[in-house]
Order: structure tokens, then sequence, then C-alpha cells
């Protein structure tokens, strides 16, 4: 394994296990305000990484909106993977009309800029966690039900497929058992791809102020409102925003090769 | 003929290609009004260039495609539609041999999990005992204990072969299509595999369509033996005296062309004129008329019957220059 790949994987458990210790981890309340010590610089304990606007600690805040960062875009990447493989297989299994709809769909959500959809959305109907899950997980299907389509259509052109149906198994056995493990990596791959996008889409419409309502704090969230004292008070923003880079970075370098090590013509 | 197990009774099959864009759909008759039957037990060979719809008749023995017209039965009951719970159903009595067996293995699953795979989905027998069934049925067609484990990409194509037999016969089937199965793999072992195939079906009592462009492996395994010709059938007969003594002038090219170790004093080699044939370009009469040497003005006009020519044998030709009466057999030459 690559030494860029190890950092990559090592960076993403961390996150992983912050996000599910937030809470005791944390030092502070992250709601907790004290006005006394606004816009405290790092490196001045108790504050390792600072105070906001507010008094708030800055390291408290960052934990729990990894863990809410991490929830969307895990919960939404979920959704979507399901959501497209499932539209895909479907529209491969049925052809004809099915196959209609579902491509017309996929042209329709590709065509369309994701974030104007999401707006019209979060203003219609408000905003909650579990909506803002649901909404990010409409966001990249259209791209795993391309792929599992054209996959499943060429997998079931091929012998086991048909040598599987020849034997009696049913379309679900046939799809689940023998298609979807051969097709798992591209869709791993592809997953890895959607996953930063997310946290981007998330981090985007919080910055807007539709994503995460405060006090409830995300990583987004956290550079939209640090913006407005990015000159007095950078480290603000400055924390959540690197560890949005680098957690996406870490996971295009894990997709990146998991692609390489999935695919068996390369090995 | 005993009770037949299969019989397939005018069967024929279109398809539809288009050249380019907007081209006109050309249609191309795959298989052309061709029935016979198979008797248990029996193996029927089917020999035939590229493209004279030998797969196809396969499939369409198994139900796994829908003949445009005439019909299949099994047992005397017409095959159900495919995809049915009753075709599926099916399956456990009608099995299929591929010619691509690492094509037709999942290569993500080790090689006991396939095999044991027709016992879960017909739900036959001990769930706890079927990777014993499997394991049993893999060391009959000769896998060893340690091969058992691999995935298909770690057998050779001989073995693979032998896997995909072994899934195929978990269910005891009666009934078994052979399309083409040993052409993929190496002369040495061909002979390996299609000696267990003729072991397995004396074993088990399988009925066997066996399709091959191979004459000398279609010889040593059926029966009986049919000639496609740009999907119909120009001779049936029992293996033995179609090969000692051809008929239809396209059997007798294919049978001077296979090698032997010693011609006879005398043979001659029949090499055929022209392309081979266009299916989708079918000539009018007798579709082999523009490659046939003998081939006279009513060959041009007439299309020519699947007519009995001996009715001790079963013998069938479709040509008109063969009078259906033995005395009159060399009268082409």
């Amino acid at each position: 394994m690559p030494l860029l790949v190890r950092i990559a994987l090592l960076w993403l458990v961390g996150m992983v296990l912050v996000a599910i210790f937030a809470p005791l981890i944390s030092p502070f309340v992250y709601t907790a305000p004290n006005l006394r010590n606004r816009l405290v610089p790092p490196g001045t304990l108790p504050h390792i990484l600072g105070t906001d606007e507010l008094g708030r600690d800055v390291l408290s805040r960052l934990l729990i909106s990894i863990r809410i960062s991490l929830l969307i875009a895990f919960g939404a990447s979920i959704i979507s993977a399901v959501l497209g493989t499932t539209l895909g297989f479907l529209a491969a299994y049925f052809r004809g009309l099915v196959e209609q709809i579902v491509l017309m769909l996929a042209d329709f959500q590709a065509s369309m800029p994701f974030l104007i959809l999401a707006l019209s959305v979060l203003a219609f109907f408000g905003n909650s966690l579990a909506l803002l899950i649901g909404l990010m997980g409409l966001f990249g299907w259209e791209r795993y039900a391309r792929i599992s389509r054209g996959l499943a259509i060429s997998a079931s052109a091929q012998g086991y497929a048909s040598a599987c149906r020849q034997l009696g198994a049913s379309p679900v056995r046939v799809y689940l058992r023998h298609i979807l493990p051969n097709i798992a990596s591209t869709l791993i791959v592809s997953m890895t791809l959607v996953f930063p996008e997310v946290i981007l889409l998330e981090s985007g419409l919080s910055f807007l102020g539709l994503g995460v309502q405060p006090p409830m704090t995300s990583l987004g969230n956290m550079v939209g409102y640090g913006r407005e004292y990015i000159t007095r008070a950078p480290w603000i923003m400055l924390s959540p925003a690197l560890t949005i880079v680098f957690t996406t970075l870490a996971v295009s370098v894990l997709g990146d090769w998991l692609r390489d090590k999935l695919d068996p013509t390369l090995r | 003929m005993s009770a037949a197990l299969l019989t397939a009774k005018d069967l024929s099959r279109t398809y539809g290609s288009r050249r380019g864009l907007f081209g006109v759909i050309t249609k191309v008759r795959a298989v052309n009004r061709v029935s016979f039957s198979i008797a248990a037990g029996e193996t029927l060979g089917i020999v035939g260039e590229s493209g004279s719809g030998k797969s196809t008749m396969g499939r369409m023995a198994l139900g796994l495609e829908p003949p445009d017209e005439g019909e299949v039965r099994f047992i005397g009951q017409p095959i159900p539609a495919s995809g049915t719970p009753a075709w599926r159903t099916q399956r456990a009595r009608m099995q299929m041999i591929y010619q691509d067996p690492l094509g037709a293995l999942d290569r993500r699953l080790p090689v006991t999990a396939q095999v044991q795979e027709p016992l879960d989905i017909h739900q036959l027998g001990d769930s706890a005992n079927r990777p014993q069934r499997a394991q049993e049925m893999l060391a009959r067609v000769g896998l060893s204990v340690e091969q058992m484990g691999r995935y298909p990409h770690e057998l050779s194509g001989g073995q693979r072969q032998r896997v995909v037999l072994a899934r195929a016969l978990m269910t005891r089937p009666d009934f078994l299509v052979c399309d083409e199965p040993v052409s993929a793999l190496d002369v040495s072992i061909q002979a390996q595999v299609v000696n267990l195939l003729v072991e397995l079906q004396a074993e088990f009592g399988l009925a066997m369509l066996f399709i091959s462009h191979d004459l000398r492996v279609v010889r040593q395994v059926s029966n009986r033996v049919a000639v496609m010709y740009l999907g119909d059938f120009v001779e049936e007969g029992d293996a033995d005296d179609l090969f000692a003594e051809p008929l239809h002038p396209y059997t007798r090219a294919l049978v001077s062309a296979a090698p032997v170790t010693q011609r006879m004093p005398g043979h001659q080699r029949l090499v055929l004129k022209g392309e081979p044939p266009n299916p989708a370009n079918r000539p009018g009469g007798c579709s082999f008329h523009p490659r046939c040497p003998f081939a006279v003005e009513r060959c041009r006009a007439e299309t020519p019957a699947l007519v009995s020519v001996d009715q001790g044998s079963g013998r069938r030709v479709a040509c008109h220059l063969i009078e259906p009466s033995a005395s009159t057999l060399r009268k082409a030459a």
C-alpha cells in the first residue's frame, strides 16, 4: 500500500472515530457561549483552536461539525448508491418503457443544477437533518443508475448471468448474488467520487444558510459563519475548511487506489 | 422411434438486423422450419458452419428463446415461456453446457459454491448436505479436493469445463444441450472432456443435443447426426451411416474435408466454391445451390424438402438429386 494511501486511510479512520466519539472528546459544550473569551486566537489554553465570535470553543465545534457532515455525507452516499443501483438494475432487467423512464429521469437530474433543486426543496419544505440527508441522497444517483444499468446489461449478455438464468435462478438471485458482486468494484469507486461532492454540496448549502441550521453546526456552516471574521479571526473558518479539503482528498486518493486494486485486469 | 423426450416441430426463428442508422431492417432467418426429436438417453449431433443456426436451435430447444413458428415439447408438454416460474422449475430437468466455461462461471465465487447453486435454487435436498453433494459431483468429474475451493480463473480450461458439467448435472437433468462444449479447449483436453461426457451420459441416462462444427467429436458422441446449412437441416441420419456414406453434396464436402490418417484409394476431396453463405441474403431454391458442384436448373427454382430416403435407418435428405431409394444413392456423383 503506497504511503499516500496509508495516510489517507489513517485520516479517514480518524475522522470516523471523531464522528463517533465527538460528544465524549470535545473539551467544551459546542453551543456554550463565553462572551469574555471572544475571538481568542489558537494556541491559547484551554482553547487549543481558539474561540469564535461568541466565545464558543472552535475545537469542540469542529468535532461536532465533522460528526454532522460525515453523517450527511455517508447517509446521502448510501441512499444515492442504493437508489441509483436499484433503478439501474430495474432498467436493465425490464428494458423498454421502464428503461426509458429511468434514463429520462437520469438525464433530467444530470441537466438540472442540483444546488437549484436543493434550494427550492429546502425553501418549500423547511429544514431538518433527515430531510437534508434525504435530499442529498438524490444527489448523484443518476451516475450509479447509468453505471449499474450498463454493466448489468453487459453482464447479462455475458455467460455467467445467462448461465445462472438457465440454472433456473430467479432474477433477484441473478442480480443480487451474481451481477452485483461482479460490478461492486465499479460502484464502490464511483461512490468515492460522489462522497467528496456531497461534503462540498452540504458545505455549499450550509454556507448559503440553507443547510444545517444553527445552533447545530457542520463544516460548511462553520465556514459560512466564519467568513465574516476572515480578516480578524481566520482560524474560525480555516480549521473546518482544511478538514473539508483533507477529507475529500483522502477519499479521492483512496478511491483511486481502490479502482486499481479492484480491477482484476490490472492486478 | 420410441417415446421421444423432446420433440421440435417446424421451428423457425427470424432476427431483424439493421445496416447503419437509417438502414432498412433485413430479416435474417436463422432457423428455418426445422423438426427433430430426441429419445431419452439418445444424442443428436448438430453440425454446420458458423451462422448456420446451430446455437439458435439449441437455445430454442431449451426454451431460452421463443420460436417464431413451431413448437418444442418436452415429455409431451410444451415448454413454458422463458422466465416464468414454471420454466424456471423445469430448468432442473434440462441444462446447458457452454462453449466458454470461464464466461459461464462467476469469477467471484469458488467453484464448489457454484456447483452447489442449482440445489439452492431448486431447494433440493437438505441444505446442510449440499456442499458435500457438490464436492461428490466435482470429484466425479475429476477435480481434486484442493481444486474445489478455487476460483474459476485459477483452474485450467479443461477443469473449468468439468466444473460447468458438474453444475449442470447437480439436479440430475434428463436433457442436456452442449453448445460447442470442447471447441475452446486444447485438442488433448478435448478428448478427455468428450470421454467424460460420454461416460456421464451413460451413467445419468442423459439425452443430449450436441452442437459442434468438429466432425470427429460429433461422430464420437452422437447416435444420430443432423447437418445444418443456412438454418435448414440438409441431412439427418444415423451417425455412422451418415459419416460413412454422406448423401447431400454439402455433407459430402464436409466429410471429405475432415482430416483422416489414411485416405482410402480413390478418395476425392470435394472442395466447395464460392463464398460462405450470408443468412441475410438467402439464395432462392435450394439454399446450397450457388456452391453446389452438382446443381441443376431445378435447384435454383425449387426448394427441396427434407424427405426420408431409407425408412429403416430414418435417414432424411433435402436434395433434388437424391432419389428416395437406396439404389440411386450415388447418382449425383
